[in-house]
């Protein structure tokens, strides 16, 4: 896969089972494309202050703020949207509300609609999504510090994320025309075109593989531009296929590890050599799993990103060798 | 500093407990753990229905769970020879609600309800549907009688994939208050909601109100809003009270939860939440399942060691005659090296928790080589959780 193939993404959509690690890839994807002197926004929508986490920085808001500096010097911005104030600003924006605002929110009003109105909810928070995409230089009002060479959304985890996307969709059975409906179809259009990519994280085990698949063929359904597949904490054991093939035979003799062992001054006893054998043996079981969920993969016939598992956790350093990672790759442009 | 152990045997053995909630952040093992502990009731002879929620493929064939199903099935694969059952059924929330609605209204009324864009709305995609259809059925299930008696006498129950363990508390609450808010009561009748005094101010309030919403949103929005939630009041009096009501049910004594949790600092870190609100809350807590916990398969030769050793044995000369060679040793030495990495920091993972919680009783669950396929993997898991 060459590097052009998303040049003209502005907005990169990241979903993912919950537990693989899609904030965090997200918040990689940002810093790789924060390069010399490019402003990059990452926004997270469901108020789970996962890109605070990520970054240890305190609590992001409704305001844009720096949350790091890219590797090549460019900065990476951070937002929570929420959902009520997207409305109350986007009320506010049409309709010049004032105090009727506050009442709105005292009746429970906003509640209401941010809650349960169908798809309205979806509609505000990718809608504050497509306003910072959209954001051009020659609108009045807006600051040269909040444009945005690109958008990295850290979206709802797969099982929910066509839903979310689909916003048109879900509008469909309710506001059939108005300023909601216009917006709807506006985010829909910008979503649908080759602006934007809907990247996959998953781990090569069986359940995130299931979904990811599954959220495939819904967002193609959804006619959504799908991106990479991104393959998180990807082990590369130490142990070649010819010592596992040794291994896995019958006839396997164990003398010459004994005597291997016995030669670095290791205490060699039944134990020692058949408990090392069996763990060269359950990564063989391991791999075969693994190759099982690549392969379902490759069916999906995407671009796929190769990440390793940081051991020791994640934090500002393992953030760096990610981004790395995925610079290296070259997938995202 | 070591913590009491969680013996799910004790557990099962009281017959005053008759459901068991497994929880936890997304992705750590509930399903299974659910699976494995109902699978361990009935071979020692108790009337088991499961309750799970999103199964993997896998899983749920592993419980002749192959088609996505309301009722309970029987589980054939076990060994009944104590006396016991399992029954095991996937949790279609939207069929619940829509049984639910079939149930409480008339034929008229409820294919109007059915057909409301909110409703369908609410039903399928309101957070906290699943949560609070979760219960639904777990009361219903109780409720179900075979003989004259329970049909169950324990009820296993996984609970919903949602981002925070908490949720599962919260989500009925938030479904049976917002049903049961300010504005909702205003939609259906203004009138209603206030005093002689208070109904002016409230009618120009709900006039700005309405005025926007169908400015925004379209003025049929606003009338679907009212016809879902007049015909839903009629149907339920009172969500809240519903949502109390499972709440207590959580609260009971024959209640039990396990949390569930991997050794990973955010699995764990939820798991404290969820152990910390549910003692706030007074619920009974049986302890923490750790799913996938690395162990070595050789415990004494720490990972120093072992590094030193592989780099030592890349030195050692080529051998002849045979193919294994000092090399493939000392790729075994690295392999086991980084297992005993894992090990040591699953071990200091769960000490944190310990050391934050050192009265909650603990089992550990090792990582398997692969995912469960059967009811003898299991089998497996359960014996673990009783060691």
């Amino acid at each position: 896969m060459s590097s052009g193939d998303w040049d003209g993404v502005r907005l990169h959509v990241v979903t993912g089972k919950g537990g693989t690690g899609k904030t965090t890839i997200a918040a990689a994807l940002a810093m790789s494309l924060a390069t010399h002197g490019k402003r990059v926004l990452l926004a997270e929508v469901e108020g789970r202050q996962g890109i605070s986490g990520v970054f240890d920085v305190p609590r992001l808001g409704e305001d844009e703020v720096q949350v790091a500096t890219g590797p090549g010097g460019g900065q990476v911005m951070g937002l929570s949207v929420d959902p009520k104030a997207a409305l109350l600003e986007y009320l506010q924006m049409f309709y010049k509300l004032g105090m009727a605002g506050g009442m709105l929110e005292r009746f429970g009003v906003i509640d209401f609609a941010t809650t349960v109105a169908p798809g309205l909810r979806d509609v505000l928070l990718i809608g504050k999504v497509y306003e910072a995409v959209r954001r051009r230089p020659s609108r009045r009002g807006t600051r040269s510090a909040q444009l945005y060479d690109a958008v990295v959304l850290d979206a709802p985890p797969t099982g929910r994320v066509g839903q979310f996307l689909g916003v048109n969709h879900a509008m469909a059975g309710l506001a059939k025309m108005g300023p909601v409906k216009n917006q709807a179809d506006a985010i829909t259009a910008l979503l649908q075109s080759a602006q934007t990519a809907v990247h996959l994280v998953t781990l090569l085990e069986e359940m995130p593989v299931q979904e990811t698949v599954e959220a495939a063929a819904e967002l193609r359904a959804l006619s959504l531009p799908l991106g990479a597949v991104v393959i998180n904490q990807e082990v590369t054991p130490p142990v070649g296929d010819g010592t596992l093939a040794q291994l896995a035979a019958t006839d396997f003799d164990d003398a010459p590890l004994a005597a291997d062992l016995a030669a670095v001054g290791l205490r060699v006893g039944p134990r020692m050599l058949a408990g090392l054998a069996q763990t060269g043996r359950d990564l063989t079981q391991r791999l075969a799993l693994q190759d099982r969920e690549r392969d379902a993969l490759a069916g999906l016939g995407l671009p796929t990103v190769h990440l390793p598992l940081v051991p020791g956790g994640m934090d500002a350093g393992g953030l760096l060798e990610l981004a790395d990672a995925v610079a290296a790759q070259g997938v995202f442009g | 500093m070591t913590p009491p152990t969680l013996d799910i045997d004790v557990l099962l053995r009281d017959r005053s407990v008759r459901t068991i909630v497994c929880c936890g952040s997304g992705g750590v093992g509930k399903t299974t753990t659910a699976a494995a502990i109902a699978i361990r009731a009935a071979e020692q002879g108790r009337t088991v229905a499961v309750l799970t929620i999103d199964p993997a493929r896998r899983l749920a064939q592993a419980l002749g769970l192959e088609h996505l199903d309301n009722e309970p099935a029987p589980v054939d694969s076990i060994d009944s020879s104590a006396g016991g059952s399992l029954d095991a059924m996937m949790l279609d929330m939207k069929r619940t609600f829509d049984e639910l609605v079939l149930r409480h209204s008339t034929p008229d009324k409820a294919q109007q309800i059915l057909e409301n864009p909110f409703y369908q709305a609410v039903s399928s995609s309101f957070a906290g549907t699943q949560e609070y259809m979760a219960m639904e059925r777990l009361g219903q299930l109780h409720a179900e009688l075979a003989g004259g008696a329970a049909r169950w006498d324990l009820i296993v129950v996984d609970t919903p994939p949602s981002r925070s363990a908490l949720d599962f508390l919260d989500a009925p609450g938030r479904l049976g208050s917002f049903l049961d808010g300010k504005f909702i009561r205003l939609l259906m009748s203004p009138a209603k909601a206030g005093g002689r005094a208070y109904l002016k101010v409230m009618s120009v309030g709900v006039h700005t109100m309405t005025a926007v919403m169908s400015k925004v949103l379209g003025g049929q929005l606003l009338r679907d809003a009212q016809t879902f939630v007049a015909a839903l009041d009629s149907m339920f009096g009172g969500f809240r009270e519903r949502a109390d009501h499972t709440y207590a049910l959580l609260s009971d004594a024959s209640t039990a939860f396990v949390v569930v949790a991997t050794p990973e600092r955010d699995a764990l870190r939820e798991a404290s939440f969820f152990a910390g609100r549910l003692a706030s809350e007074g619920m009974p807590l049986a302890g923490l399942v750790v799913n996938r916990v690395e162990r070595t398969r050789l415990p004494s030769l720490r990972e120093g060691r072992a590094e030193a050793a592989a780099e030592e044995a890349d030195g050692l000369p080529e051998r002849t005659g045979t193919s294994w060679q000092p090399t493939d040793t000392a790729a075994l030495l690295r392999l086991h090296a980084e297992h005993a990495a894992q090990a040591v920091r699953h071990e200091a993972a769960i000490g944190r928790f310990t050391a934050s919680h050192p009265t909650i009783p603990q089992v550990l669950v090792a990582a398997a080589a692969e995912d469960v396929n059967d009811v003898g993997q299991l089998r497996e898991i359960g014996a673990q959780l009783a060691e």
